[in-house]
């Protein structure tokens, strides 16, 4: 699964892990706001500029740049309706944009996702003024993903054991008992919510996750800002005084 | 016999479906004291514990180390009555297994450096100390039931209370648990359907019937009465756990 592997990229020790995620998370919304906010007239080619300020980061997180790039692919079924739907209208220059755009977005993302552990990344959030409830939607729906994803293979293997693979003739039964399979999996998961969060309270929780590393910026940070900040806006900057 | 730890007068619970759960249930536990939980599915003992740390509230007075379990008492009853839940997922909820045992050491305020420290000494006491970064899923049930207790036993609570310890758990690892739980000096309510188990451990049971403690008295005896005993082989007596208590 694709977050398995986000995690374990994200327990490493390279420079790129050990910052601050407020100032990565900045960063990154920076990065994001100036790609998606950069003319279609000026796309799509020299957009490809933004990419260096990613590939740089998953250097600097010794991340795999082709394990990177290859899950930021997972954007582009997603844009691609869109960008159809713009090259019909007879738009194909900024179909291109958008799906260079989302595909720009993707590495930068997963470059942060990738060397910063979900805890860090939600208190950063926390501290740059996130709402909390929706931080431990994240935090439960990261943790409780591998549990859901077990339970539900284990519903698929029960019902394989009792035919449910039996031949194509009974599709439709196939996709009733999996439409209810579904129904199960949500109620098992909104109990396991309630659990999960009782025995957050017995022992002691009080609306606040505490971290064993406490959040602090120092001159590494502070030049990834500055350098993260300047860059994406001296680039676009520069293409904009070129066209 | 020492003052009371756990002291539940008249406690009924009725869920909000309109199930009547607990019934009038009258209880005590003594320092140091072990009590196993018998009884069938639904019968309310599962329902019976969450009072003990004020995660449900029913009608009745329920006491534990002389303070009424109410709104004002929470954070001292939580941090005196560790509660290891039936599942060990719903109780490992953190990306670590270190940050999970840390979890409830830095939210009764250690430092955290201190909470590291603690917690890697319970790790180690529950025989897991070599999985501090391990992401609990990738624990077998036995591993994660062991960080369960792990993060209970690092708050130092005085009453432990262990619903269905032993599930999940093959006999070697049960006898762990066994000889690791026996050595501990808390006062312990264990909720089980492990005869065996809970034999070897307890000294006083209790047998909850639809939401009424029945009978109270020693394992054996309340297992022969309501025809719970383990049926023996026919081809030789089961091999007795013979692990010191500290009853």
């Amino acid at each position: 699964m694709h977050h398995v592997v986000l995690e374990r990229w994200s327990r490493g020790t390279s420079i790129m892990h050990r910052r601050d995620p407020r100032a990565k998370i900045m960063v990154l919304l920076v990065f994001l706001v100036v790609v998606a906010t950069t003319p279609a007239a000026l796309a799509p080619y020299p957009l490809l500029g933004y990419a260096a300020l990613p590939i740089c980061a998953i250097l600097a997180g010794r991340l795999p740049v082709a394990g990177v790039l290859a899950r930021a692919s997972l954007v582009l079924p997603f844009c691609a309706a869109f960008a159809a739907t713009t090259v019909l209208a007879g738009e194909t220059g900024r179909a291109v944009a958008l799906v260079a755009k989302s595909y720009l977005s993707a590495p930068a993302a997963l470059a942060i996702a990738g060397t910063t552990p979900v805890p860090r990344f939600l208190q950063g959030m926390e501290a740059l003024g996130s709402p909390r409830f929706l931080l431990w939607v994240i935090h439960f729906l990261h943790r409780y993903l591998f549990v859901i994803s077990e339970q539900a293979q284990h519903m698929r293997m029960a019902a394989a054991s009792r035919g449910s693979a039996a031949g194509a003739r009974f599709r439709r039964w196939r996709l009733r008992a999996a439409t209810g399979a579904l129904a199960v999996l949500f109620a098992k998961s909104y109990s396991r919510a309630e659990a999960a969060y009782r025995a957050m309270l017995a022992r002691g929780f009080r609306g606040r996750l505490e971290l064993v590393e406490p959040l602090s910026l120092n001159w590494g940070d502070y030049s990834l800002m500055v350098l993260g900040v300047t860059a994406p806006l001296a680039f676009r900057y520069a293409l904009e005084m070129l066209a | 016999m020492s003052a009371p730890v756990v002291e539940v007068n008249g406690l009924r619970y009725r869920y909000p479906d309109g199930t009547l759960a607990l019934d009038g249930v009258d209880f005590s536990l003594a320092a140091g004291e072990t009590v196993a939980v018998f009884g069938p599915n639904g019968s309310g003992k599962t329902t019976f514990v969450l009072h003990l740390n004020g995660l449900l509230e029913g009608e009745g007075r329920v006491h534990v180390c002389g303070m009424a379990v109410g709104k004002d008492t929470l954070q001292s009853i939580r941090s005196k009555v560790g509660l290891v839940f039936q599942d060990p997922d719903e109780q490992l909820f953190m990306p670590t297994v270190l940050e999970d045992v840390a979890f409830g050491l830095l939210n009764a305020g250690f430092g955290a450096e201190e909470a590291l420290t603690k917690a890697r000494h319970f790790l180690g006491l529950a025989g897991m100390g070599q999985a501090g970064w391990k992401a609990p899923y990738h624990l077998s049930e036995g591993e994660k039931r062991r960080v369960a207790i792990a993060g209970v036993l690092a708050m130092d609570p005085e009453i432990l209370v262990l619903d269905e310890p032993a599930t999940f758990l093959d006999p070697h690892g049960r006898r762990e648990l066994l000889t690791l739980l026996a050595a501990l000096p808390q006062a312990k309510i264990v909720v089980t359907h492990n005869t065996m188990f809970a034999e070897a451990l307890a000294g006083r049971a209790v047998f909850f019937e639809k939401g009424k403690i029945v009978a109270d008295g020693r394992p054996a005896e309340l297992l022969r009465w309501f025809g719970w005993a383990p049926v023996r082989s026919s081809r030789g007596p089961a091999a007795p756990l013979a692990v010191p208590t500290n009853r």
